[in-house]
């Protein structure tokens, strides 16, 4: 008995041990692989401060110049939400197991969904830059799948989390299926799937912003303009002006968000 | 008239659900189905409107088979025949007056339907369901601000809206106090008496049961095992379908 305590303590010990030395390889592997150097790491440091003097003070003049191109990130995530919010809907209802009884069905819709659920948002803008043009158009659908993906994935499972009840109630009255989500499965989540969208739309706000790097469109363009033509007090003033922006929407957002539950 | 011809119900598992159930309700009866809890009660209603499939034998609504019914004509049945539930089964965050409304989804086009285009012979149809169950004030309230007993109200003003012929009631008051129990089986009993329609409840309180049926159905283990007026439904008959002696508990005037 006493050996056997003993032993099994001593494995236990043995797999911490084992662990911590599996991790260390791993970091130290990863480390050694990309080349990383604590020597780069301490050059680097007196650029920060450089950089933040350079930034100093921003430039306020030009956020009169900013505000056509921060209009069009705005737009472009309203509009992206939007689409990808009324494309979720039959993604929403196909996946979900209590509305959707064929396991086919609601397997593949999943499938699907996770698909698109892989691929980053700028990596969709990369994609719809070549297909569209530069410009927003791309952002457009690059939020459109994105939002799609987030609000899907989310509203599927609080439909799955429905009360069944008034479904059983629905189905004695004789509704059809589409009589039957209507009445019994739509007002139980309508507002968890506005929820989501203004959730959705928070996020998009801060993709939109960072699209212009490809080229789809929106403040980003500026931003790695000013950035590679080292004009830190004008990157300054957009980054102040993107935190206030964003901060005033998610504001907006939450309130509405807390109303609607 | 529901007919059932040699009915069987056995679920994947391999448990015998109903067994050899043989059953004629006429129009207009008040019929009070008893039994331990597990018995079979629930299947045997639910059966009705094929809410539960069965496994064998056929169930006939005024003539027409509800088990071989498909699409269309399987929505029409169930379109006459109204059911209330235990747990009321309403949209608890969509108003008293549209869960009375969804009663009629049956009756019109889908579209007209899911735009709340209503007839105004439906809206009054609607408010008078309400009224006879003494709810009409409460029309535009929200279903989750009322109490259980009112919510119950509002499912049988939505079997009402319903024009249903037949009305099912699967345990009815078993999530109510005694007072509003007594409400809303008054409420059924009105409602059988002065429409007409055929009604079947399910009920553990052995004293409503002989209160309020005009005829007590006894189920033990799948299979009906009593079946008669009131009048001779005793307390022995009462014992052979519990297989035991009856218990305090399920007297409604002596539990609570």
């Amino acid at each position: 008995m006493e050996i056997d305590v003993i032993k099994k303590r001593r494995i236990g010990r043995m797999k911490i041990i084992l662990s911590i030395i599996l991790l260390i390889l791993l970091l130290w592997g990863s480390g050694y692989r990309t080349n990383i150097s604590l020597y780069d790491f301490f050059v680097g440091i007196p650029n920060i401060w450089s950089t933040l003097l350079d930034m100093f003070p921003p430039d306020l003049g030009y956020f009169h110049y900013v505000i056509g191109p921060m209009l069009e990130t705005i737009r472009i995530a309203i509009i992206g939400t939007t689409f990808g919010g009324l494309l979720s809907i039959p993604i929403v209802l196909l996946s979900s197991r209590n509305v959707t009884r064929s396991p086919l069905l609601f397997y593949t819709a999943r499938f699907i969904l996770n698909l698109i659920r892989t691929i980053p948002e700028l990596l969709l803008a990369a994609l719809f830059v070549p297909i569209f043009g530069i410009g927003p158009i791309a952002g457009i659908f690059a939020i459109t799948i994105f939002s799609l993906g987030v609000i899907a994935k989310l509203a599927y499972e609080s439909v799955e989390a429905i009360d069944p009840g008034p479904l059983e109630a629905m189905t004695a009255v004789g509704a059809n299926k589409i009589q039957w989500i209507f009445f019994g499965v739509v007002p139980q989540v309508a507002a968890n799937y506005m929820s989501y969208f203004l959730y959705s739309f928070e996020i998009n706000i801060r993709a939109a912003v960072i699209l212009g790097y490809v080229g789809a469109g929106g403040i980003g363009l500026i931003l790695n303009n000013v950035l590679a033509s080292y004009q830190y007090s004008r990157a300054l003033s957009i980054i102040l002006f993107t935190l206030v922006v964003v901060t005033m929407i998610d504001a907006i957002s939450n309130k509405i968000r807390e109303k609607l539950l | 008239m529901i007919e059932f011809k040699n009915v069987r119900k056995i679920y994947p598992n391999g448990t015998v659900g109903l067994n050899h159930i043989q059953l004629k309700i006429h129009k207009g009866e008040f019929v009070v189905i008893v039994g331990l809890s597990g018995a079979g009660k629930s299947t045997l209603l639910r059966s009705i409107n094929r809410l539960h499939e069965i496994t064998e034998g056929e169930i006939f609504i005024d003539g027409q088979s509800i088990t071989k019914a498909r699409g269309k004509e399987l929505l029409r049945i169930r379109r006459d025949i109204g059911m209330i539930f235990q747990n009321f089964n309403l949209v608890k965050r969509s108003s008293v007056l549209r869960n009375v409304l969804s009663g009629r989804v049956g009756y019109h086009s889908t579209i007209r339907t899911i735009l709340d285009l209503w007839p105004k012979k439906d809206i009054a149809l609607a408010m008078d369901a309400l009224n006879r169950v003494n709810m009409s004030e409460k029309a535009y309230s929200r279903a989750d601000e009322l109490s259980g007993g009112q919510q119950q109200r509002v499912s049988i003003a939505r079997a009402l809206a319903q024009e249903a012929k037949i009305i099912l009631a699967d345990e009815p008051v078993a999530s109510l106090d005694p007072l509003t129990t007594l409400q809303v089986m008054d409420d059924l009993k009105r409602v059988n008496q002065e429409l007409g329609i055929t009604t079947i409840v399910n009920l553990h309180f052995i004293d409503l049961a002989r209160k309020y049926a005009t005829r007590i159905i006894g189920i033990r283990t799948g299979e009906i095992v009593f079946d008669g007026p009131v009048e001779e439904a005793t307390d022995e008959v009462f014992a052979e379908i519990y297989g035991r002696p009856i218990h305090k508990d399920e007297l409604l005037g002596a539990s609570k």
